[in-house]
């Protein structure tokens, strides 16, 4: 009995123990591709926040309107590389860029709203 | 301001101010039948002599329509809850008008996001106004996620490439411009070559002494391009209408009234039925602008325009809901 406990306390730790490398591993990763909270670009007041986003390689970026007006993000390239649909207040579009690059984009309900992002 | 002396309030269209004798006069003048007009804190005043008798039609004139613009059916944040209620304060202002307009032109924004059932509810709406025949123009909210082809189903029948087209009443010409399609990053409205080629040849071989009325979204006069008011390409537009001796550009889009004159083309834009925006420069961004709920009609209005055959100009005449 009491070395069935000990083999089954073995193993709970064992699990519990890789478990925790494992997540210990995912925040290692996550930390090496960066930035979760800058891959975002803040729609308002007519403008997109930051202007020039600079970004690793593989991260997604999620436009967020946070506008009372609806605006758009469609990439100023040809072919576009992405386009948005009318994003009201609060809606999001994302978008993962998986080529290094410079992507100017731009609003193309309100044109005079450019902005720019650089995947390194 | 001129006219400061003088019971006549005279015309000065590029003033950018008031002072408060002018003011009170003016807003006597507003009580009796809306010959001034308060836009975003700034009065605009029109000469009595250039205006024809206010009365029945009859005795006023030969053509009288009506514009409203930039109902944005589908709004619905603080500047105005209830898009759908002012738009329907402005039927019944045109209902109510003296001179009963023969036909409306909208000059765009009719929706909000381009949905169907927000240009159902403007068509519903605008089914209670007197005048039957109405004009659209397409604003930018209207050709969201389609090019246009949603509203060129709707309201672009005749119409040529983008939905442009001319028509004729009592002797003036109309036309319809477009110039919020193909927008490029950075750029203002745009008109573009095929356009400018049918422009070009509508008006050849008219009269010089036709009057003629230009309405589009956007201004096409570099009204604050900052903000992107005005139209890249209208330069061009203008120069096919220099020889005709009356010319009036009717516009939108920036939800407040401006008048320009230069020559013999009088450039002005309408109020919005749906919210304000600020005068150029005057926030940060040319978004709604809110204001008290009690004064939200005042800067939501109508555009009644108004030709006597035989003289120069159209008379434009502003009015606010409220």
């Amino acid at each position: 009995m009491r070395r069935s406990v000990f083999i089954a306390v073995l193993a709970a730790t064992l699990v519990i123990g890789m478990g925790t490398i494992a997540m210990g591993q995912n925040r290692f990763l996550a930390g090496a591709q960066e930035k979760p909270a800058a891959a975002e670009v803040k729609i308002d007041n007519f403008s997109f926040g930051p202007a020039t986003l600079t970004v690793a390689v593989g991260t997604t970026v999620t436009w967020t309107n946070r506008d009372d007006i609806p605006h758009t993000v469609v990439s100023t390239d040809d072919p576009k590389a992405f386009k948005s649909k009318v994003l009201d207040t609060d809606e999001k579009f994302t978008f993962t860029f998986s080529k290094a690059g410079t992507y100017p984009y731009f609003c193309s309900i309100h044109p005079k709203m450019t902005g720019k992002i650089v995947v390194q | 301001m001129a006219g400061k002396a003088k019971d006549e309030i005279l015309y000065d269209h590029n003033h950018d101010g008031i002072d408060r004798r002018g003011f009170l006069k003016c807003m006597a003048w507003a009580g009796t039948g809306a010959l001034c007009v308060m836009s975003g804190g700034v009065l605009k005043s029109y000469s009595l002599s250039r205006l024809p008798e206010l009365g029945p039609k009859e005795a006023m004139g030969e053509l009288s329509f009506v514009q409203i613009s930039d109902s944005h059916m589908g709004f619905n944040k603080p500047a105005n809850p209830d898009v759908a209620g002012t738009l329907k304060a402005a039927v019944d202002k045109i209902n109510g008008l003296s001179a009963a307009p023969e036909f409306m032109l909208h000059t765009g924004d009719i929706s909000h996001l381009s949905k169907p059932e927000e240009f159902d509810t403007v068509d519903q709406i605008l089914k209670g106004v007197k005048p039957k025949d109405v004009f659209y123009v397409p604003g930018e909210h209207d050709v969201l996620n389609d090019d246009g082809k949603q509203f060129l189903e709707r309201y672009g029948k005749g119409s040529k490439g983008g939905g442009w087209y001319s028509f004729d009443k009592k002797g003036a010409h109309f036309i319809g411009l477009v110039n919020v399609m193909n927008l490029k990053a950075g750029g203002l409205g745009t008109l573009g070559h095929d356009q400018l080629e049918w422009l070009e040849d509508d008006v050849k071989h008219l009269k010089h002494s036709t009057p003629i009325v230009v309405f589009a979204h956007i201004p096409l006069w570099s009204v604050y391009p900052e903000w992107g008011w005005g139209t890249e390409d209208s330069a061009q537009a203008l120069a096919y209408l220099k020889k005709f001796g009356s010319v009036t550009v009717l516009n939108g889009h920036i939800h407040q009234v401006m008048q320009k004159v230069e020559g013999n083309v009088t450039f002005h834009t309408a109020c919005s039925t749906a919210f304000p925006q600020p005068q150029p420069g005057k926030a940060d961004s040319p978004g709604p602008m809110k204001v008290p709920a009690e004064q939200l009609k005042s800067v939501l209005g109508i555009t009644d325009v108004n030709y006597v055959q035989g003289q120069q100009a159209l008379a434009v005449v502003d009015s606010t809901l409220a």
